[in-house]
């Protein structure tokens, strides 16, 4: 299998605090990728790497054979690595049908076009009213997203990130704070998306891990511990200490 | 489901013609034959309505705060002067250096302006129209300083509309430069490139992660908004045939503000509706005592801020929507 | 090295009449933009009490003060609280009210024109020493400064209070839960702000002048002060107002020409380059 993203020896470093010390990473084209890790492990702060948010001291992020350490975020979406956020990200005074459109328009490079109005660039529209359905999200398609509850904004969040037709999908707790029975609905449309989509998932629910991912990369201090199937990861010695020492701290 | 499952016409109706528009373009027009013994301040009405539709496209629809358009507004203002001083005093091409020269020093400054958070944007818009005042103040030979740029002339528009005294030509050459980019920002905020600039405007940190560059559509609108300042600055000096430190000055970045406030900032309308409002209340109440005029400008202005975020505009909506409620 | 000495009492007026927006602005995240009307109000209950009034100097100056202190305590209990959590756009916008009130409420009471001030014979006067006339007025306010910068540093690291609006100002959710008022510890740091703001007023009737304009004439130099200085830094207020107080009296001195222009032209330079400000934010905590 080839990698469609990698790191090479990435390092973070917040004044004195490590957060990622030489993280060296292989997510393989396809995947359905996990990386987990106790609070404080470094994950986040590696996903920001991986989209540009944060600049590393160190390493390289090499995305389909292309060195991108130095591009910008929005250059490493049109270069098909997109994310999602733990926290939503969403744009309250806009329909969802709007904030859908808004993202496609950007993919298809519409965003200079400043003469002709939304509605007349059809092609963007429809898609984005395609990917509503997908999400069952078209009855509230002209709802602002303010006015919509938690669940469904999580699913909008998510529906943002598919507008950019992403090659590697990097999931930031996608279930964070959803209620169990609509954070199932969401995993289900997450196992449903082509096997095109990479992803790279960060979740804290172990079982939804467990019955997700078929890799699992498992992250410890801002370091790699190790990397396995899910069932080796299970069985690991190592792995239990870690989120045992959590559960003890907690 | 397939698309054809939704209806669109929501999307479509927000950027068709809605009936009270072409009421409200109505209104110029009609001024004219109602009012012919205001023209001047009917100008002045349509030169601050551009001015403040500048600082919409900026604040209303990207959200950067500025507190230094009168920057702009001068440099467009003095751009028009010196042509019109110096022999070139078609007043198109006046407006296109204007455009151009604030559209310039605004295309510079942006990469200033847009490093910092929203208090940053402050100091530094408020900084570079500070300079630029003070740069004004001192360069009396060129500028006249305080006294004003002397001696403008004027040509006929398309040499064939000469500015008379009664300001008929005047009025309409405001009105109908104001109405064109009107219809351009309009425009603009409707489509695609309007779209990111909300997005920006509501989630920054979310738009790099679909794909926008943030930065660059940044650079676009302020750059834009500074040429539409520039002209709306050089309207001023055709018009009056003047121009003077003033126009620099900070109590016009406050004023428009603050009108902008009033009307309704991220709405079209709301720009040229709170001007409406302030050059009438403006004229009429300052005459009566400057001070009283300025005393309940301030006490406007905090209860705006305190009770009616979205100023004239979002009464109006309220108001609407409430009747719609008590309506079958 | 006379101009210098006079740049220097400059620098501590704006220092005293900074330092409370530094305190708002910096450290409590409000853009408040009438800190000059504070200042104004402390200037003009002197200029009454001592001309109309006919109190000795020694007592108008700390009345005034605390009369801008009070006006700070009422209206923040009444409005600047409900802004806190507000957009720095709308306080912008309030605060540029509350300068237009007060600059018409000034006009209404005074006048347009610039208020005369009677100094008390013992702060009259200079004298001469080798190469500088120290005027008398200018040493007492660089005295008086001096104290009060030393006085608010012990404060906010010694004290009681300072510990509390440390913990208030850092996170003000942890400061409630500890059981530390954050509401009064707000409001007294916003009238300590504002009576330091009425007392440089006040004091700076001789050299900055008063009328109705003033809050608005002063605006831009204290938020450079806040800019240069650092948030709630009182150090590096102290040190940016010397600077700005130096710049500003000998650049008017020397190279009238320029005027105010290169004071600007640092402010802008300052904000791209060190948005934090020269001394950073850490040096108060």
């Amino acid at each position: 299998m080839t990698a469609v993203l990698e790191t090479r020896g990435l390092v973070k470093q917040f004044g004195g605090f490590i957060a990622t010390s030489d993280v060296s990473l292989s997510v393989a084209a396809g995947a359905r990728h996990a990386l987990i890790g106790p609070n404080g492990a470094g994950k986040t702060t590696l996903i920001n790497l991986l989209t540009g948010f944060l600049e590393p001291n160190a390493g390289a992020v090499i995305l389909k054979g292309e060195d991108v350490t130095h591009l910008a975020q929005h250059q490493r979406v049109k270069r098909g690595l997109v994310r999602t956020f733990q926290i939503n990200r969403l744009f309250a005074d806009m329909t969802v049908l709007e904030s859908v459109t808004l993202s496609v328009c950007e993919r298809l490079g519409y965003g200079w076009n400043w003469w002709r109005p939304l509605a007349a660039h059809g092609a963007a529209v429809d898609e984005a009213a395609e990917l509503l359905g997908t999400l069952r999200l078209l009855d509230v398609a002209h709802e602002k997203t303010r006015n919509l509850a938690y669940g469904r904004q999580r699913m909008i969040e998510i529906a943002l990130a598919l507008a950019a037709k992403p090659q590697v999908l990097l999931l930031d707790e996608p279930a964070a704070g959803v209620p169990t029975g609509e954070s199932r609905e969401l995993f289900d449309t997450i196992a449903r998306l082509p096997r095109e989509v990479t992803i790279l998932l960060i979740e804290h629910d172990m079982e939804l891990v467990f019955r997700f991912a078929e890799r699992i990369t498992v992250l410890v201090g801002g370091a790699l511990l190790t990397e396995d199937v899910p069932e080796v990861i299970a069985k690991d010695k190592r792995v239990k200490e870690v989120y045992l020492g959590e559960a003890l701290h907690d | 489901m397939t698309p054809a499952a939704l209806d669109l016409s929501p999307l479509r109706r927000a950027a068709a013609w809605h009936p009270a528009e072409f009421a409200f373009w109505l209104l110029p027009p009609a001024a004219y034959f109602l009012f012919p013994d205001y023209l001047a301040l009917l100008s002045q009405i349509a030169i601050t309505a551009l001015f403040v539709l500048s600082l919409d496209l900026i604040l209303g629809y990207a959200g950067i705060v500025s507190l230094g358009q009168a920057a702009f507004f001068g440099l467009g203002a003095y751009a028009a002067g010196m042509l019109g001083k110096y022999g070139w005093g078609d007043p198109l091409l006046g407006l296109a250096a204007a455009a151009g020269v604030a559209g310039l020093i605004g295309f510079v400054t942006s990469f200033l302006v847009l490093r910092g958070a929203d208090l940053t944007r402050l100091m530094v818009t408020l900084g570079v129209s500070m300079m630029l005042f003070e740069a004004a103040n001192k360069m009396t030979d060129i500028t006249g300083g305080v006294d004003g740029l002397q001696g403008i002339e004027m040509k006929p528009i398309f040499g064939a509309f000469s500015f008379d005294l009664y300001g008929k030509t005047a009025y309409w050459y405001t009105v109908i430069v104001l109405f064109l980019l009107f219809l351009l920002a309009r425009r603009l905020v409707n489509s695609p490139f309007g779209l990111s600039l909300r997005g920006i405007k509501q989630n920054v940190l979310r738009m790099p992660a679909i794909g926008a560059p943030v930065h660059g559509r940044l650079v676009t609108i302020y750059t834009l908004a500074a040429a539409y300042a520039g002209i709306a600055g050089a309207l001023l000096t055709q018009t009056t045939q003047f121009a003077s430190v003033d126009v620099l000055a900070f109590n016009r970045s406050a004023e428009i503000l603050l009108i902008l406030v009033l009307g309704g900032s991220g709405s079209l309308y709301g720009a040229l509706i709170g001007t409406v409002f302030f050059m009438v209340a403006h004229h009429f109440l300052s005459d009566i005592n400057p001070q009283y005029w300025q005393f309940w400008l301030g006490a406007t202005l905090v209860l705006i801020v305190l009770f009616a975020r979205d100023g004239i505009m979002g009464l109006g909506r309220a108001a609407v929507a409430r009747l719609g409620r008590k309506a079958p | 090295m006379t101009i210098v000495f006079d740049g220097v009492a400059a620098g501590m007026l704006l220092f005293l009449i900074s330092i409370g927006l530094s305190v708002t602005l910096g450290l409590m995240n409000f853009v408040n933009l009438a800190h000059g009307a504070f200042a104004m109000l402390g200037g003009y209950v002197c200029v009454l009490l001592l001309g109309q009034a006919g109190w000795p100097f020694l007592l108008a100056v700390p009345t005034a003060a605390a009369a801008a202190a009070l006006a700070g305590v009422v209206l923040e209990r009444t409005l600047y609280r409900r802004l806190y959590a507000a957009s720095h756009l709308d306080q912008v916008l309030f605060s540029i009210g509350i300068v237009f009130m007060s600059i018409s409420a000034a006009h209404y009471f005074f006048g347009a024109r610039q208020q005369p001030i009677m100094l008390p014979d013992f702060l009259l006067g200079q004298f001469v020493l080798p190469g500088i006339d120290v005027g008398i007025y200018r040493l007492f306010l660089i005295v008086i400064g001096l104290g009060l910068a030393y006085g608010l540093h012990w404060m906010v690291r010694r004290t009681r209070f300072g510990a509390q609006l440390r913990a208030a100002v850092d996170n003000p959710r942890a400061a409630r839960g500890l059981g530390i008022d954050v509401d009064r510890v707000f409001t007294l740091a916003f009238a300590l702000g504002s009576g330091l703001a009425g007392l440089g007023g006040a004091l700076g009737v001789e050299m900055l002048g008063l009328d109705p304009g003033f809050p608005v004439k002063y605006m831009v130099y204290f938020l450079i002060v806040v800019a240069v200085g650092g948030s709630g830094n009182i150090h590096g207020s102290l040190i940016a107002s010397l600077m700005l107080g130096l710049f500003d009296v000998c650049g008017k001195y020397y190279l009238p020409q320029v005027g105010a222009f290169i004071i600007y032209a640092v402010m802008v330079v300052m904000l791209i380059f060190k948005p934090q400000g020269l001394f950073g934010r850490s040096a108060a905590k």
